[in-house]
């Protein structure tokens, strides 16, 4: 068995978040590449939790439906999940506390004989899963021993008690790859950014986006960084800029209704040159919506977001490798250009686990932006052929830094006059063409699968499924990341020999097929989904066969 | 001595409180300056509104925001380098209304920047209507048949939210409002200046200042309660003798403080990075 999926599931409060991570680390060791998906309600405590946990021989970035094994810490879990199980597969279950077939275990009575508090029956089903799979004592013991360094002998002691007391059924093999770091695509991007040179980072907490603001706070220390968490999204973008004009590369992260108090801040940005990074991470909406799961809704938004008309980066990753390769160039097109940038991401990629290679990210290289010589008057704004102005931080000697949110000249000072209102929009937009030069020297499009007449269409976390769900078809399929200078040449390019084309889209209307719709292209069908879950690979394999067929 | 002067216009009204405001904050930043504050540490923020033009007519680094935001990019533009001396000079309307969040947040965090809030107790800018520092039946433009609301007292809720300075001047006092400028800058901490500045084109109030303003004596700013009476004796709304000068003074650690300064060492990125993913696996 080298191919497979474990679903955990329980109440939120019974720790099946830790075990998922837990039984990736033991999956890990035995390397295989792994993808976590975490499915959970909007509460602190009851309500249906589950994760499921996938292993493969190579890199995959989605869930399947089908499980190999069910992990059942209650009855809901057999009851909503065991129509998913593989026909050969085992449910592990509480035989103290839930009815089903399978491999029934008393973990409460175990739990109650080691003395172990109730929360631990998920360290036992561990241990029971582990025996069941054939994966050696000494593996668990030093995943155990990484997770819980706190509490480790009663977890220990409770595991081998799970472990002595089921029997080995069937065997998860060793592969011969070394273990990868799993990072989820919210700790993939903080890393990036930091990569990237960021300095100070603000962020109010919103789903799903709050797992940044807590990775960076976690290793402010270590990189030297300031961890802001203010009252509110507006005073995250104000205190941005405040940052951005002080020097320090700045990020903030949000969701979409956070992003939409941002918004008067995020136009102030673009009009004042002051570069900020914005991680909006994709829920679904209107308004609250479903808070803890995933969409891609907010794409119109992103390129759209503020008064008055700017130029903007607008990128969407789909993956860790991405996540980390992507907030490094949001970062430099940010400080190169001096304009807002946006990291599109979405529950799915931020709160899912990968293993993440970073043998396969290319080299980024942060770049220096364009800084002040110190000669003549300094002129915070000065029209230059491509826009941006030479950069001065306060506090300079022979400077006055002038920052302006109202139109105004060269020097910052407020301007009503038409000419001059003409000249300086103009300077701000004229960004747009060099930023779209300058991006293409990044992966803004990239195309995988077959040089095959019909393409597939797709952005952000959808590429995961859709690499999956095309395999074994003649597809060809066309990932647009930049999304904001549209990267037209590329998009032509990958367009080469295509007649047909199909948008696959976690939206209810199509936000990528209306972009490229702007530009002139046209898309023949759309797969949409919009329950609030991402497309597992077997679920989008048919429905792909029904547009193909 | 340094030239505080810009090319700017100036657009203010003839009379407009404003004018003491700028010629009192000019001859603090003189003063400072041959005191030995380099003029290029000192970072103006404004809003929206009449007392925002401030930003173009003073030669010094500025920061001109948005409407009611002052506080945010103030608080961060000192985050980012605890030497900088930011004076955010901010409308009633824009810190008091549409920005309070963010006046109350840097007032409780005792943040190390000075607000001046140019309080005319009207939008000008808007042309006319009430503010929440406007008296109970106040009759603007959104309202004809007066206001229904009782006016906030912002010296209270300063006090209440932290504030570690506060004091009142009028446009109608240039010796008092330089006086009390200099000791807000001085402050290490939040320090709030809330100045009765006219707006002479939609709501007049010399001659109704004048008649009822007088200086705090034998005061004692360091005393919490003394501080909450004096600044509870007009509030905003009735017809009592309205006091100048400082009403509070006290010493608290500030944020950059408890924070520490933002650090410069060299850090070995990659190296930490490798390290973060080595514990990852």
């Amino acid at each position: 068995m080298n191919e497979f999926s474990i679903l955990i599931g329980g109440k939120a409060g019974f720790g099946i978040d830790k075990s998922s991570i837990v039984i990736a680390g033991i999956l890990n060791r035995l390397g295989y590449r792994l993808y976590v998906y975490r499915d959970y309600p909007s509460l602190i405590r009851g309500g249906h939790t589950f994760s499921i946990v996938r292993a493969s021989k190579k890199k995959i970035a989605a869930h399947l439906d089908k499980a190999d094994f069910i992990l059942a810490l209650n009855q809901d879990t057999v009851d909503f999940h065991k129509g998913q199980l593989n026909s050969a597969g085992i449910i592990i279950y509480d035989s103290d506390s839930v009815k089903s077939d399978g491999i029934g275990l008393p973990l409460g009575a175990i739990i109650k004989e080691a003395n172990a508090p109730d929360m631990m029956r998920n360290t036992a089903i561990i241990g029971a899963l582990c025996k069941t799979a054939g994966i050696d004592w000494q593996i668990l013991d030093e995943v155990l021993r990484k997770s819980f360094p706190k509490d480790i002998d009663i977890n220990l002691k409770v595991a081998r008690r799970a472990y002595d007391s089921a029997k080995e059924l069937t065997r998860i093999e060793k592969i011969g790859q070394k273990s990868l770091p799993l990072l989820t695509g919210n700790e993939a991007i903080g890393l990036g950014l930091i990569k990237g040179g960021l300095k100070t980072y603000i962020a109010y907490p919103m789903t799903p986006s709050s797992p940044i603001l807590h990775f960076l706070a976690g290793v402010a220390e270590d990189f030297s960084l300031q961890v802001i968490h203010p009252e509110s999204e507006i005073a995250v973008m104000l205190m941005a800029t405040g940052f951005a004009y002080g020097g320090r590369k700045v990020a903030v992260g949000t969701s979409g209704g956070g992003f939409c108090l941002m918004t008067e801040g995020f136009s102030f940005s673009a009009m004042a040159e002051l570069p900020v990074v914005v991680v909006l991470g994709q829920r679904p909406g209107p308004s609250t919506g479903l808070p803890t799961y995933s969409s891609q809704t907010e794409l119109g938004f992103a390129l759209n977001a503020g008064q008055g008309e700017f130029s903007r980066f607008v990128v969407a990753p789909s993956d860790a490798e991405e996540a980390y390769y992507w907030s490094q160039v949001a970062l430099n097109v940010s400080w190169k250009f001096q304009i807002p940038s946006i990291i599109l991401s979405d529950k799915d990629m931020g709160e899912g686990t990968y293993s993440f290679d970073l043998d396969l990210v290319k080299e980024v290289g942060e770049e220096i932006p364009s800084l002040w010589n110190g000669k003549g008057p300094y002129k915070r704004y000065l029209n230059t052929e491509t826009g941006v102005s030479p950069l001065a931080f306060v506090p300079r000697k022979d400077a006055v830094i002038k920052i302006n949110s109202y139109e105004h000249d060269e020097s910052g000072l407020t301007i009503e006059d038409p000419a001059l209102t003409i000249g300086m929009q103009d300077k701000r937009l004229r960004k747009t063409k060099y930023i779209a030069e300058y991006i293409e020297k990044y992966d803004a499009v990239k195309i995988y699968g077959k040089d095959a007449g019909t393409a597939i269409l797709c952005w952000g976390s959808t590429k995961g499924p859709v690499l999956e769900a095309a395999e074994g078809m003649n597809l060809k399929i066309i990932q647009v990341a930049a999304l904001s200078p549209f990267p037209l040449s590329r998009f032509k390019e990958a367009l080469k020999g295509v007649k047909r084309l199909i948008a696959v889209e976690n939206n209810a209307t199509g936000q990528l097929v209306s972009l490229v719709n702007r530009y002139g292209f046209n898309v023949d069908a759309s797969i949409l989904k919009y329950d609030g879950r991402p497309f597992s690979a077997e679920e989008l394999a048919s429905r792909l066969k029904e547009v193909i067929r | 001595m340094i030239n505080l002067n810009t090319t700017a216009a100036n657009t203010w009204c003839p009379g407009c409180g404003n004018f003491a405001i700028l010629n009192a904050i000019k001859s603090v930043l003189v003063s400072l300056n041959e005191e030995g504050l380099p003029v290029e540490n000192v970072v103006l923020v404004s809003g929206i509104g009449c007392h925002a033009k401030i930003a173009d007519y003073i030669n010094v680094n500025s920061f001109y925001s948005i409407h009611g935001r002052v506080f945010p990019p103030a608080t961060a533009i000192k985050l980012a380098n605890p030497a900088l001396r930011v004076i955010g000079h901010a409308g009633d309307g824009d810190a008091y209304g549409e920005g309070i969040e963010h006046l109350i947040f840097a007032a409780k965090r005792n943040v190390d920047i000075t607000a001046i809030i140019h309080n005319n107790r009207v939008y000008g800018l808007t042309t006319g209507q009430y503010t929440p520092t406007s008296p109970l039946g106040y009759k603007g433009r959104s309202t004809p048949l007066g206001t229904k609301e009782s006016p906030i007292n912002p010296l209270e809720l300063m006090l209440a939210s932290g504030a570690t300075f506060l004091a009142r001047g009028t446009s109608h006092g240039l010796e008092l409002l330089k006086k009390i400028f200099k000791e807000a800058i001085l402050h290490k901490g939040f320090s709030l200046v809330d100045v009765l500045q006219v707006c002479v084109t939609y709501y007049n109030m010399y001659e109704y200042y004048d008649k009822r303003v007088y200086e705090l004596k034998d005061h004692d700013p360091s005393d919490y309660n003394k501080a909450l009476a004096k600044i509870r004796e007009w509030d905003y709304n009735n017809d009592s003798p309205i006091a100048l000068g400082i009403f509070y003074k006290n010493n608290q650690p500030t944020l950059e403080e408890r924070l520490g300064l933002p650090e410069s060492r060299q850090i070995d990125v990659d190296g930490k990075i490798r390290k973060v993913l080595e514990e990852a696996v």
